[in-house]
């Protein structure tokens, strides 16, 4: 993989105005994430981590601070987002969902149908494809939202704890899935999550956040080959070192802001 | 209960099979309540009538009413009442919804219009149509458009109402899926907010459908020379109390018919639900 910057964050600050008590959300957020890399930003909830994903979507703008997102063709949109458990839209169908991001870039048709058949075909959810989401479990669900982020080919996913809403099992195996599409694609990503487990598994590189106001405490890299499984990262000791860290950590900050 | 014979006559598959036929039993029963309460009324209507308990001149026994409905239905009054009727309603329901429809996905869409028109829609809303008859018939005549215009005034704010709700109600994070993906205005209009709106809208029309019927009653009845409602008052005063209730069977059932048609239509156009 080339070593080429894909995402630049410079000193980004946002600050929620309000009249009698404002908030900064995140503070002199700098971050740089490669091409091809899989970043997770991990940190106590309310520490600003939907923020700095938020603004990266195009849904909210920073109060100060820049980023770019490197764009290899025009062709391309720049971003797209897997939203947390209720981003799929219920008056859509399977198919309809997973060909949003297409369509509403207004492709041809028969490319339209070629992307959206296959990334079905990925996550399994090519026989419902003309079901509603309303008849589909938690899991399948959030298959669309992945299904439609990858088929829309944008240059960096960004992915707001699509898991979250999950039973354990079911989280296991959407994990596995994502990793697998992922190493076809090489795309580059950023998730959040407050899970350990999942960004040891998942990242190459994870990013501590505090919370009050939103700042970068630590990075750690996680060098263990893929493809990965589960249970290499739960049998790797320096793996349970950084676990240990990484729970601290959160521990401490989330003791910190209930003073 | 745990020796053998206990295990065999407890079999688990026939015990939720006999609960399931209870069940079954149960539901049934409930369908027919739901049969047998006109039913029930209509005959003890009827034999009140027969043994004088009710007075025979204000509540003539359903056969006869019956009888009566067969005779206006053969002379082709009724028809003619009804199709009046039936025409203006439907008129007046379009003009009502459409204009409410529209304004209200404007006002839900956009907040500065929003604000401009909802003062108007609060201060309006509250005056029934019916009273506002009398100008209207002396701006519009007493032809059919006077009661096509009441009806709509009467439908559309139920359905502005609801449409601007339902377009509020939108859940926000499809606004962000539209918005991350980059939907045009066309777009974010025909797949995302029309949609969204429908489910509350259509409460909406349903409510409005309502209150056309009993504004086309009351309207005919102070204004009209024709129409179901003409008959209910015009029979009324002439004491053929028959004829009245035929009216009123009728509006009944139109009404019953249409929720019935409507509820239908909810299926069809929001499948997702």
């Amino acid at each position: 993989m080339s070593e080429s910057i894909k995402i630049s964050i410079e000193n980004v600050t946002k600050i929620f105005y309000k009249k009698h008590n404002s908030v900064t959300a995140i503070k002199d957020i700098s971050l740089q994430i490669k091409e091809g890399e899989f970043v997770c930003l991990v940190g106590p909830s309310g520490c600003g981590k939907s923020t700095l994903l938020r603004i990266l979507a195009g849904l909210e703008l920073p109060s100060s601070g820049e980023f770019t997102i490197a764009s290899e063709s025009d062709e391309r949109p720049l971003q797209s987002m897997v939203f947390q458990e209720k981003g799929v839209i219920p008056w859509l169908t399977v198919e309809e969902n997973v060909a949003f991001g297409l369509k509403m870039r207004h492709l041809p048709k028969e490319v339209i149908q070629k992307q959206t058949n296959y990334y079905l075909q990925k996550v399994g959810l090519s026989q419902f494809s003309k079901l509603y989401p309303k008849e589909l479990s938690g899991g399948m669900k959030q298959r669309i939202s992945i299904a439609r982020a990858f088929a829309n080919d944008p240059e960096i996913l960004l992915m707001d704890e699509p898991f979250a809403a999950l039973d354990e099992q079911n989280k296991f195996i959407l994990q596995e899935e994502l990793l697998s599409i992922w190493s076809e694609t090489k795309k580059t990503v950023l998730f959040i999550t407050h899970s350990i487990d999942e960004a040891l598994l998942l990242s190459d590189r994870i990013i501590l956040m505090s919370a009050h106001p939103g700042e970068i405490m630590k990075e750690i890299k996680v060098p263990i080959p893929r493809p990965r499984t589960m249970e290499q990262v739960r049998a790797n000791a320096e793996m349970a070192e950084q676990f240990l860290t990484i729970w601290n950590h959160l521990q401490s900050e989330v003791q910190r802001s209930r003073k | 209960m745990r020796d053998e014979k206990g295990v065999v006559l407890f079999d688990p598959y026939e015990t939720e099979q006999q609960e399931w036929k209870k069940q079954q039993v149960k539901e049934r029963f409930k369908q027919l309540l739901t049969i047998i309460s006109p039913i029930f009324i209509l005959i003890l209507w009827e034999i009140c009538s027969q043994t004088g308990i009710l007075d025979i001149r204000f509540f003539p026994p359903p056969t006869a009413i019956l009888g009566t409905f067969f005779d206006l239905i053969a002379s082709g009054e009724l028809f003619k009442h009804v199709s009046v009727s039936l025409y203006r309603i439907a008129t007046g329901f379009l003009l009502g919804v459409i204009p409410g429809v529209i304004i209200g996905l404007l006002m839900g869409l956009y907040a500065p219009i929003r604000h401009f028109i909802s003062p108007l829609v609060m201060a309006f809303m509250p005056i029934p149509t019916l009273a506002l008859l009398p100008i209207i018939i002396i701006i519009f005549g007493i032809g059919d458009f006077s009661k096509v215009v009441t009806i709509a005034g009467s439908v559309f704010f139920p359905v502005v109402i609801n449409t601007v709700a339902g377009v509020l109600n939108i859940e926000r994070v499809y606004l962000d899926v539209a918005k991350n993906y980059g939907a045009s205005p066309k777009d974010f209009f025909l797949k995302i907010a029309f949609p969204g709106a429908l489910p509350v809208m259509l409460e909406g029309i349903q409510m409005g459908q309502a209150i056309a019927l009993l504004t086309i009653v009351a309207a005919e009845m102070m204004g009209a020379t024709s129409g179901i409602g003409y008959l209910i008052w015009t029979s009324y005063k002439a004491f053929m109390l028959k004829e009245m209730f035929v009216g009123l069977v009728i509006i009944s059932f139109f009404g019953f018919l249409f929720s019935l048609f409507l509820r239908g239509l909810q299926k069809k156009i929001v499948p997702w639900r």
